[in-house]
């Protein structure tokens, strides 16, 4: 009976050689997309563990910037309280401390940022706040790169010599203590 | 009348191309399903805080991750609402972290295991006490370059 049929139309088949070009894109799409979501974050360099907490009390006030962010996401920057908005130029001033003040760092390269904060502090808060102070010494290495070698900064482009000299200027010191134990979760 | 002896006489010289495309939506589906198991299943909620200043991850070998954040909705009767580590795919407890890095460390080359990341992936609305937990164990292991994970700000624009 089939024979029959195909021989009385000999072309009822649709020619289907394409579709493998159509599902081969689609597989290519599938790969290509899958591999681009990457993860992204914040990279931190933590300090080696110690028994005993780092003095930073002989540290002279004027090079130290204390931030601290209570259990109630609340900032509070070398004794004055800060809106977190403020906090990325107000650390870059500091650092650079282009007009010579007194109570700023004397010079980038003595300049600690000291991070504490509640073991209640919000994490997304906490973030934010790194964010900020990492920022700040981005766009510092971003205006001395451009400076000095008129391109931008930029961790993977830049050879790493360039990267070394200006880190060398103005290097990140970040020490985060131990957080105190207001506002734990019960 | 020809026409029909001629196409019994020759056999058809073209091979059928028409299963080719099962095959390739086979593969199709196979990487589909592949490329969304590869991540191990979350037992806590994650959704991660925004940033700027950030830094790609580049090889995911290289890569151990601690998920951080509250039990999804069927793990509240068991483990409560209090933050949680998950290790792999099982909650864990802050000791245990460090017997998750050296398992993952064994499996990479020695001379490529100093460039091993923790990523840490914490939901943004957890305490930090949790997360300085982890960050002490992770200073005790060694493990001392981490990565917060983090979206970029979509207003940002780049």
């Amino acid at each position: 009976m089939a024979k029959a049929k195909s021989k009385s139309r000999s072309n009822n088949e649709i020619n289907a050689s394409s579709m493998a070009d159509i599902a081969f894109l689609l597989l290519i799409f599938f790969l290509v997309t899958t591999t681009i979501v990457e993860d992204k974050g914040i990279t931190v360099k933590l300090p080696p563990w110690s028994e005993e907490e780092p003095d930073i009390t002989q540290l002279k006030t004027r090079n130290v910037y204390s931030v601290l962010v209570n259990a109630q996401n609340q900032l509070l920057v070398r004794g004055e309280p800060m809106d977190i908005r403020n906090l990325r130029e107000n650390a870059q001033e500091f650092i650079s401390n282009p007009y010579g003040r007194p109570d700023y760092a004397e010079k980038p390269t003595m300049a600690i940022i000291s991070l504490k904060n509640d073991r209640g502090t919000n994490y997304k808060t906490y973030l934010e706040v790194y964010n900020e102070l990492k920022g700040a010494y981005n766009d510092l290495w971003n205006d001395a790169s451009l400076k000095k070698y008129g391109v931008p900064y930029d961790e993977d482009k830049l050879p790493l010599a360039y990267r070394k000299a200006i880190k060398a200027e103005i290097p990140m010191v970040l020490s985060e203590a131990e957080p105190t134990a207001f506002g734990e979760e019960k | 009348m020809s026409k029909f002896s001629k196409k019994r006489g020759k056999a058809d010289p073209n091979i059928s191309t028409a299963s080719l495309p099962d095959i390739i939506f086979m593969l199709l589906f196979f990487f589909m399903v592949v490329t969304k198991m590869r991540d191990s299943e979350l037992k806590v909620n994650v959704v991660t805080p925004f940033a700027s200043e950030l830094t790609k991850l580049e090889e995911k070998s290289l890569v151990s991750t601690i998920y951080i954040g509250r039990p999804m909705e069927k793990y509240i009767s068991i483990y409560g609402t209090k933050p949680r580590i998950q290790l792999g795919d099982k909650f864990a407890d802050p000791r245990e972290i460090r017997f998750f890095l050296e398992t993952f460390r064994v499996k990479v080359p020695e001379n490529r295991r100093s460039q091993i990341t923790a990523s840490l992936r914490v939901d943004g609305n957890v305490t930090m006490g949790v997360v300085a937990d982890v960050k002490t164990e992770l200073r005790k292991a060694g493990q001392l370059k981490v990565n917060y994970s983090a979206k970029r700000r979509p207003e940002a624009g780049f």
